[in-house]
């Protein structure tokens, strides 16, 4: 029985997928329909999100949500707790927290945008960008940009481990610590702690300017195709400070059309449900977010590092704004929307946390002791919503009179690019596939324009430089006349 | 006439006991660690849980149960009983829903904290994935069945100090469970208290103070920088 069937209705929708059987990783699936002259008609990528984890949550006391939730993935746990304890914050009665905890918070959150970044450009997306898409695939993985470049491949390394020391100072441990709690954080930090990371943070803006400044050269040696690859218009949305600077903690929410012209400006994203709507497909498991104003076939939107870049009025940190000048200019004052130019801005936003995080370690208020927040009345009810590193993350929670959630409701990162990774292969198809014999250097074209969004499926399968993916080459009658598979899992 | 000493030797050491205490009593005085989980020093031992089980002069038998005595030749750290304990455990882990990275017990808990001294490094058989909903209804305590091992701690301490009787267990076998006494069966309507000393006594994270959470920081956890063997040595040195 399909999914769609009871799509209807959310309560059964959920309730069907709740079944941990029924759970499978990261499984991304691309499916392709031509006529007799290959010619592409249809292009659909298929994900299986990860379904079910909200009937988890219901039914457990609301102060252990922050931190079991981060079980829903392995590579940015730091942002589901942040959220989460931001809604939980408000549930619990706590008004705004110290400045002490807000900062240790801030300090965690982008210890995980650095650490998620650099995971994703060095081990994910190099192979690709410095080996090339359709080198020799039993070479295009991170083992083979060790051997070309191996100084970038060091550092990558050691970037992604900053940023996961700065996490774990914080909070406890490299992955799944604890750290924030309902009401602010459960430790403060030492003075020893703080010059440990200190010590470091100068290398590591040195290594993620120098990874902006490659990429960088690559897309001088070929401008038009490092803009056009995997392009599409769309609107775009990030959160933003009061003053309309780039914040991934908190702030509020603004959407940009393609020509970067303003849908909305600083939404209280707890009024999210009258902002955005999700289209079921029947094709997908994997909902399609869109803003209600503009409907299922116009509102949708891109989210993450090009669409935050680009939607804010400026990174409040100097490198990091200087890097996104050159990074604007080649839209010539129009917003830009190559998938290839995410790596790009992921650095920037790089960059941007390694900065943050040096700031944040030179500000007396890091050491204070003054963790937790006066605590007024308990709701019943709250949103928190952080910029991940993949993007927008909405978490909105109702808790009972017992203290325990009665609903949960996540839209997290890759799902609001659902639609957008969508159209940047059905971009890649038509320009590279129609007409031809599907190859593997082809298909990976496909992967790349994924990847590009760096969706949670490629880190869910924990396999270096690579992605599960499926592309099934179908006739106008739907029969599957070609089949390749790629890294699946248990292959 | 020369006198008995008082001492038997565990895993060939020799361990000095009073006259009266049992084998796990005694180890545990000298700082030496057998696997236990349902003991607890202050209530009568019930022998229940079976990890404690040892080698009392060739015979099998409880060490939270059986009297020490003069000469006795107790083994427990055999690869045997300790492969005999890691399958004990993995049955206590699959049997309920114990999943450690999401639970505020963790490195506060005496299963995982053996599990880890003894090494458990996956469940073996497939998880059970009870269904079984917490009860909250109590302002300040909340029960989360899924961990409950059944040791029956709380049962005696509500019984034997506190003397509420909130606790009991029910069912046989496969089918046991923990319930309470109360006509709806719900913790809200009894008179437990979180100064009861039953609200504090679970090894596990089935009874939990409301809203505390993870206040304390990885770190500062019990066995976050000893290990429970280590633990209990530490312990019998900071008695002397
Ligand atoms: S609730 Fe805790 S103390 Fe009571 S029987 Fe279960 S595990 Fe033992
Ligand atoms: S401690 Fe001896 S049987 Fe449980």
């Amino acid at each position: 029985m399909s999914y769609l069937e009871t799509a209807e209705s959310p309560e059964k929708l959920r309730r069907l997928v709740i079944d941990p059987v029924s759970r499978v990783e990261g499984h991304g699936k691309v499916t392709i329909l031509l006529d007799d002259n290959n010619k592409i008609h249809q292009v659909r990528l298929h994900i299986v999100e990860f379904r079910g984890f909200e009937k988890f949550i219901e039914g457990r006391p609301y102060w252990e949500v922050p931190v079991s939730v981060q079980r829903l993935c392995g590579i940015c746990p730091v942002s589901h707790q942040l959220a989460a304890v931001k809604a939980m914050d408000i549930i619990a009665g706590y008004g705004a927290i110290t400045p002490t905890a807000e900062k240790l918070r801030r300090l965690m959150h982008y210890g995980q945008i650095v650490q998620s970044h650099a995971v994703h450009f060095f081990h994910l997306a190099s192979p690709d960008l410095l080996l090339g898409f359709e080198s020799d695939v039993a070479k295009r993985n991170i083992i083979g940009v060790v051997a070309a470049h191996p100084e970038i491949a060091t550092q990558g390394v050691l970037l992604r481990k900053f940023g996961q020391e700065v996490i774990q100072h914080v909070a406890g441990k490299k992955v799944h610590g604890t750290g924030a709690i309902p009401g602010g954080m459960n430790k403060a930090l030492t003075i020893p702690e703080r010059d440990a990371m200190l010590a470091k943070v100068d290398d590591m803006i040195a290594w993620s300017t120098a990874a902006i400044h490659m990429l960088k050269k690559l897309h001088e040696s070929d401008p038009d195709f490092y803009n056009k690859f995997g392009e599409f218009d769309s609107n775009m949305m990030g959160m933003v400070r009061g003053d309309g600077a780039l914040d991934l903690y908190h702030g509020g929410l603004r959407a940009n059309d393609a020509d970067g012209k303003n849908i909305f400006d600083h939404v209280d994203y707890a009024n999210y449900e009258s902002v955005f709507d999700e289209e079921v497909k029947p094709w997908s498991y994997m909902k399609f977010p869109f803003i209600r104003t503009l409907g299922p076939e116009n509102g949708w939107y891109k989210v993450g590092p090009l669409a935050r870049v680009q939607v804010c009025d400026f990174i409040p940190t100097p490198l990091a704004e200087k890097e996104r000048q050159d990074l604007l200019a080649i839209g010539n004052g129009r917003p830009s929307h190559g998938a290839l130019l995410f790596h790009w801005a992921r650095m920037i936003e790089a960059l941007h946390g390694v900065e943050v995080i040096r700031d944040l370690l030179n500000d007396p208020d890091i050491l204070g002791t003054d963790l937790i927040a006066d605590k007024g009345a308990r709701k019943e009810e709250a949103v928190g919503v952080i910029e991940a590193p993949r993007g927008t993350l909405f978490h909105h929670y109702r808790v009972n009179e017992d203290d325990v959630v009665t609903f949960c409701n996540l839209i997290v990162s890759t799902t609001n690019n659902n639609q957008a990774m969508n159209e940047a292969i059905r971009s890649v198809a038509t320009r590279f596939l129609n007409g031809r014999e599907v190859t593997e250097g082809l298909m990976n074209h496909l992967e790349v324009a994924i990847r590009a969004y760096d969706p949670c499926l490629s880190c869910a399968t924990h396999a270096i430089g690579k992605m599960p993916l499926e592309v099934s080459l179908t006739d106008l009658n739907g029969k599957i006349i070609d089949t390749r598979f790629k890294n699946m899992l248990g292959a | 006439m020369s006198e008995i000493a008082n001492t038997f030797t565990l895993d060939g050491q020799i361990v000095h006991f009073t006259p009266g205490q049992t084998i796990l009593e005694a180890a545990l005085e000298a700082g030496l660690y057998i696997p236990h989980l349902c003991f607890n020093p202050e209530l009568k031992p019930h022998g229940s849980c079976k990890l404690c089980t040892v080698i009392v002069n060739g015979r099998s038998g409880s060490a939270c149960t059986i009297k020490a005595m003069p000469g006795q030749e107790v083994q427990s750290s055999t690869p045997e009983l300790d492969g005999r304990r890691r399958l004990q455990l993995q049955m206590i882990f699959v049997e309920g829903n114990h999943f450690c990275p999401g639970c505020e017990k963790s490195g506060n808990c005496k299963l995982q904290a053996v599990a880890y001294d003894l090494e458990m490094l996956n469940p073996h058989f497939p998880h059970f994935f009870p269904e079984r909903p917490i009860d909250a209804s109590h302002p300040d305590v909340m029960i989360d069945f899924n961990r409950c091992i059944l040791c029956e701690q709380c049962v005696q301490t509500s019984r034997d100090v506190d003397g509420k009787n909130i606790f009991a267990l029910a069912g046989r076998g496969m089918k046991s469970h923990l319930i309470i006494n109360s006509p709806s069966g719900k913790l809200g309507d009894t008179d437990f208290a979180l100064t009861d000393k039953a609200a504090h006594v679970c090894p596990v994270g089935a009874i939990l103070e409301k809203r505390v959470g993870y206040a304390k920081p990885i770190g500062e956890r019990i066995y976050d920088e000893k290990t429970i063997r280590e633990q209990v040595a530490a312990d019998a040195e900071g008695g002397l």
